[in-house]
């Protein structure tokens, strides 16, 4: 009953997404293209903090390399459009073997501190190699040429990129799902609630962070690669900070407890950033704002939240 | 020669300032076990505090440095009992996030208050001009600036190892559940050692103000500055945040003087090659996963 329900909605979901294009606006077609790709950033960074119990603060770091490197291959070998995203799929995981390597053996506390420095130092870099990075303009004036596959698409079409965003991140969703219900998911799900029985049923603790900290940074890679095209730049902003705060955010408004609260998150927050900035250009005070809130009274999140008032109505 | 000189002096009066800003992040973590991330936005604040009590209510500096830190720890005790108060029971990733949230808040009404715009403080006439030593010309307030951290150098070690309001903060850092059995009361030890954190924040960013732009950045470039710190000191360390914060005032005051192009990245490579090889600090323990 339970999951017939869960089918069919997530079924008039997907079909509403997909329709997009044809029955809305297209100010609402770019929205729902930010959506998506966010979504898929904060669904990558959950695999770390919701499932693994690892709260980064530096993620923008892997979204903000895979955009630089679509912008760079785009701009130098005008490679095809996929290729373009293999390309920052691998940046974003050689980074974050970097990264991880230093800062997952250590604590949650140092490894918070840690991914937020190390975040600011790839800022750092990108603001001040000017001559790969362009500074802090940061780079334009790319095009997107052939998607790859021998498939004809028009990607300068905001219609056509929607649909492209859209089958991508279903795709890498799935995978993640798959990840997540993986054998390896439970392994992860296990060190969040308590690393010290992990670590005496026999498993390297320390090699099981790493690798999901490499994962979710690949994602975020593929992410930052889709959002290149859509802003049409990529620049230092994408790597700083107060990027990274935005799947923190997502992840807790959506609920972090379930596999698609990032994505519920995403769509909430940016129809929310949307809205507000109407009214006032200090949406970092509101997000602050709702963030504590969020900690304090509603931690479970937006999904966590109605599940259990679902269940309460129920009885 | 006369450059190493100057570098040094430098790299001390750096190395002092930002031993207040980080040894105040290391009190609250060893009697909270909370990182403060408002940490480094709580001296931005006794920054900006002190320009507008300067600059708009025309007092004299040695009245900012009295008064913004006051102002800045009132604030604290309020954050404290009405925020973080809730999360004191939770898992310490709830800590991270709400003390970020406060971050993003203060940073944003720091902005909405002053602007983006840069603004200056000068220093106060007594200190404004510079002295002969060691064979070149120093600020005055480069050596004042060292002074002071001197002397909140030696009244920390006093107080934690001398006076009995020392000893009650170690024993909550050590057992808070024992330390209240004791009859310590720990909820004011809680507030009161979150609101002296946040006051020597806020001298340290008096005392930067009329060294530095203020701007609305500058509270982020001190967190991270002070993560560095306690990081390659070890976290909870006292005379760790000194080490680490005398390293990377000689990171700074020498990377900035003969490497200056990858004087930003120096910082960082030097926390990476300390992980490496000391995972939890120079003088720290206990930091495993």
């Amino acid at each position: 009953m339970k999951t017939k329900v869960l089918m069919a909605i997530l079924a008039v979901v997907i079909a509403g997404l997909i329709a997009v294009p044809w029955i809305a606006s297209y100010f609402y077609v770019f929205i729902f293209t930010e959506i998506l790709i966010l979504g898929l950033f904060a669904a990558s960074f959950n695999l770390i903090f919701g499932y693994t119990g690892m709260l980064s603060f530096g993620h923008a770091a892997f979204f903000g390399i895979g955009a630089y490197a679509t912008a760079l291959v785009l701009i130098h070998l005008e490679w095809p459009f996929l290729v373009c995203l293999l390309v920052s799929m691998g940046a974003s995981a050689l980074l974050a073997l970097m990264i991880g390597f230093l800062s997952v053996r250590l604590n949650e506390v140092y490894f918070a501190m840690l991914t937020l420095a190390f975040g600011m130092m790839v800022f750092a870099i990108a603001y001040q190699w000017r001559s790969v990075t362009n500074g802090s303009d940061g780079l334009a004036g790319f095009t997107l040429g052939s998607f790859g596959l021998g498939l004809d698409l028009t990607l300068a079409n905001p219609s056509v990129y929607y649909h492209v965003v859209l089958g991508i991140v279903a795709i890498a969703a799935i995978v993640l799902y798959l990840i997540c219900r993986s054998s390896f998911g439970m392994i992860l799900k296990a060190i969040r609630q308590n690393p010290e029985r992990v670590s005496f049923a026999g498993l390297n603790v320390r090699t099981y962070r790493l690798v999901a900290f490499v994962i979710a940074g690949t994602f975020a890679g593929l992410a930052g690669g889709l959002i290149a095209p859509f802003l049409r730049v990529a620049s230092p902003e994408l790597l700083h900070w107060s990027m990274s705060a935005e799947p923190i955010l997502m992840a807790i408004l959506g609920g972090t407890g379930f596999f698609l609260g990032p994505f519920i998150g995403s769509a909430a927050f940016v129809l929310l950033e949307t809205w507000i900035t109407t009214y006032t250009e200090s949406w970092m005070l509101v997000l602050g704002i709702i963030l504590a809130l969020m900690v304090i009274f509603f931690r479970k999140g937006l999904l966590g939240t109605a599940i259990d008032w679902w269940m309460e109505v129920k009885k | 020669m006369s450059g190493i000189g100057a570098a040094l002096l430098n790299s001390l009066d750096i190395g002092l300032l930002l031993f207040i800003i980080a040894v105040g992040l290391n009190i609250v973590f060893g009697v909270l076990n909370i990182i403060n991330f408002a940490h480094g936005a709580l001296y931005m604040l006794g920054a900006y505090l002190a320009f507008t009590l300067i600059n708009i209510a025309g007092m004299p500096f040695w009245a900012a440095l009295i008064l913004a830190p006051i102002g800045v720890a009132i604030l604290a005790v309020i954050i404290d009992r009405v925020l973080l108060r809730f999360i004191y029971s939770r898992d310490v990733a709830d800590s991270l996030l709400l003390t970020f949230a406060i971050l993003l808040i203060i940073n944003e009404s720091v902005r909405m208050i002053w602007g983006s715009g840069i603004h200056v403080v000068q220093p106060p006439d007594l200190l404004s001009g510079s002295v002969q030593l060691l064979g070149s010309s120093v600020a005055t307030y480069s050596l004042f600036v060292i002074v002071i951290g001197l002397l909140l150098l030696a009244g920390l070690w006093y107080l934690f190892n001398r006076t009995r309001v020392g000893r009650i903060m170690r024993a909550a850092a050590l057992d808070r559940d024992m330390a209240e059995a004791l009859c310590i009361n720990t909820r004011l030890v809680v507030t009161g050692v979150f609101a002296f954190g946040a006051w020597l924040a806020a001298v340290g960013g008096v005392m930067a103000a009329p060294m530095r732009a203020l701007d609305p950045g500058m509270g982020d470039k001190i967190i991270i500055e002070s993560f560095i710190v306690v990081v390659i000191g070890g976290l909870g360390s006292f005379p760790g945040a000194l080490l680490g914060a005398i390293i990377l005032g000689l990171i700074h005051g020498f990377g900035g003087r003969y490497l200056p192009e990858v004087n930003l990245l120096l910082p960082f490579v030097g926390m990476a090659l300390v992980l490496l090889f000391k995972p939890n600090g120079m003088m720290g323990k206990g930091a495993n996963a």
